[in-house]
């Protein structure tokens, strides 16, 4: 990770001489990164952005935020009846309780998969996904692909993903086209009876709490640890 | 506005490829863009609606050749030089050319836990009284608005029935001119897939969308 100093380093090299600016800088960056290089020295020159608070802000994604936070969520409300019923009544507290809120999680809903039923959530118009629960979203969730066929034809997604469910259960895809987010509760694997809260989170991935994938199951952990 | 962004339905792109959680980023530019972004969201000199807006107001060709970061950054270039707080010229030249207004607030590093905690709620109250209630048949409106929308192309005109009243929510149609918020009543409503896309699609199927009130008639 590059930090502010980098940038204001790069600056005062500026007056020094081209070739060392573009055997650094020029010919082994793409146009983007070069883009964004000058962005971030001219809002910090400006004094619009603290350098410090850009590398705060990519931390807590990298680091903190993520899908474990979601998996702690739905492995509670596997193991704890009284959690669940609060989950699907009112996520946002419940989820809360957990210490997860905030920015794109400010309005949450769960929606609960069944034998029955299977959810998927998606976002047809930009990228929305419930990031103190999840982190940011993968390249997928907010790509082409995902975004125009999940709605129309999400048994083709599941396939993408590896998964297949018996034609008479309901699918229903959600699309996130307000500030409300989704979290899918998926449907606990068998075989779990007697496990504790933290055993069962690791069952429970990112693409399940998304309704693109199932929680895995004992063996599927089984062979992933091996 | 009929932007690329409107992708629900589109047909041609081929599988969804997935990917595991690591790495978070895919290139040394990705997390600084991105960190730029709420940066500069965390000024308060524009709202979400109106980066919504700058996203999707991207040719659409450019649109969707574009990685989402990509967007995220030519959506940051416009909305700065549109306030005239970074001009295209300084960013090919790297550097600062003009002395320019400060802004609102600046987010300070020791803040950022604080700011990301609070986010930004977009329920409001209101005594205004909700049209629809659960259980109301409804029809998408057949709307094609020019500024930004929040009612997918691929549901309008298209018959639902509302399944949830999540209570009054900043428009976003007004919201992103940057007039006011003009708190409405928000609705999920959900449509049997045969309605969306016709004959020969999977029954089985159900979408539900949340929508504001403005983009619903009753039937």
């Amino acid at each position: 990770m590059s930090g502010g100093n980098d940038h204001h380093g790069h600056h005062h090299h500026d007056h020094d001489h081209d070739h060392h600016h573009d055997h650094d800088h020029g010919s082994h960056l793409s146009e983007t990164d070069a883009r964004v290089r000058a962005l971030e020295s001219i809002l910090i020159e400006k004094g619009y952005v603290d350098p410090a608070a850009l590398d705060v802000l990519i931390e807590t994604y990298e680091t903190q935020v993520g899908p474990h936070n979601g998996a702690r969520v739905v492995a509670k409300a596997w193991s704890d009846p009284q959690f669940r019923g609060w989950l699907m009544r009112d996520a946002t507290a419940a989820i809360h309780s957990l210490g997860y809120i905030g920015r794109q999680g400010e309005h949450m809903v769960a929606v609960e998969n069944t034998a029955d039923e299977h959810n998927m959530v998606v976002c047809t118009l930009c990228s929305c996904y419930p990031w103190p629960v999840l982190g940011l979203p993968p390249v997928w969730y907010k790509s082409a692909p995902y975004r125009a066929k999940a709605v129309r034809d999400p048994r083709g997604v599941l396939a993408d993903f590896g998964v297949s469910l018996p034609g008479d259960t309901q699918i229903r895809v959600w699309d996130s086209t307000a500030e409300i987010r989704y979290l899918v509760l998926p449907q606990r694997p068998e075989g779990t009876e007697g496990w504790s809260e933290e055993e069962l989170a690791r069952l429970v991935t990112r693409d399940s709490m998304i309704g693109t994938g199932l929680a895995l199951t004992p063996a599927e952990l089984q062979e992933q640890n091996a | 506005m009929n932007g690329a962004q409107d992708l629900g339905g589109m047909m041609g792109f081929g599988a969804v490829v997935p990917e595991p959680v690591k790495p978070l980023f895919h290139a040394e530019w990705e997390p600084r863009a991105f960190a730029l972004t709420l940066a500069m969201g965390a000024t308060g000199e524009w709202n979400i609606d109106m980066s919504r807006r700058a996203r999707e107001s991207m040719e659409p060709g450019r649109y969707l050749t574009s990685s989402y970061y990509q967007i995220w950054l030519s959506a940051l270039e416009s909305l700065l030089a549109e306030r005239g707080l970074v001009e295209p010229e300084e960013i090919a030249a790297g550097r600062s050319l003009h002395q320019s207004r400060p802004v609102k607030r600046v987010l300070a590093a020791g803040d950022v836990a604080a700011v990301l905690a609070r986010g930004g709620p977009s329920d409001r109250e209101s005594d205004a009284p909700a049209g629809f209630a659960v259980g109301d048949r409804v029809r998408a409106r057949n709307m094609h608005p020019t500024g930004h929308t929040r009612i997918p192309r691929y549901c309008r005109g298209r018959v639902g029935v509302i399944e949830a009243v999540h209570g009054v929510h900043v428009f976003p149609d007004v919201s992103s001119t940057g007039t006011g918020e003009q708190p409405t009543w928000l609705y999920g409503v959900v449509f049997d897939g045969p309605e969306l896309w016709g004959e020969g699609t999977d029954p089985s199927l159900k979408v539900r969308i949340d929508l504001w009130e403005p983009y619903l008639e009753a039937l």
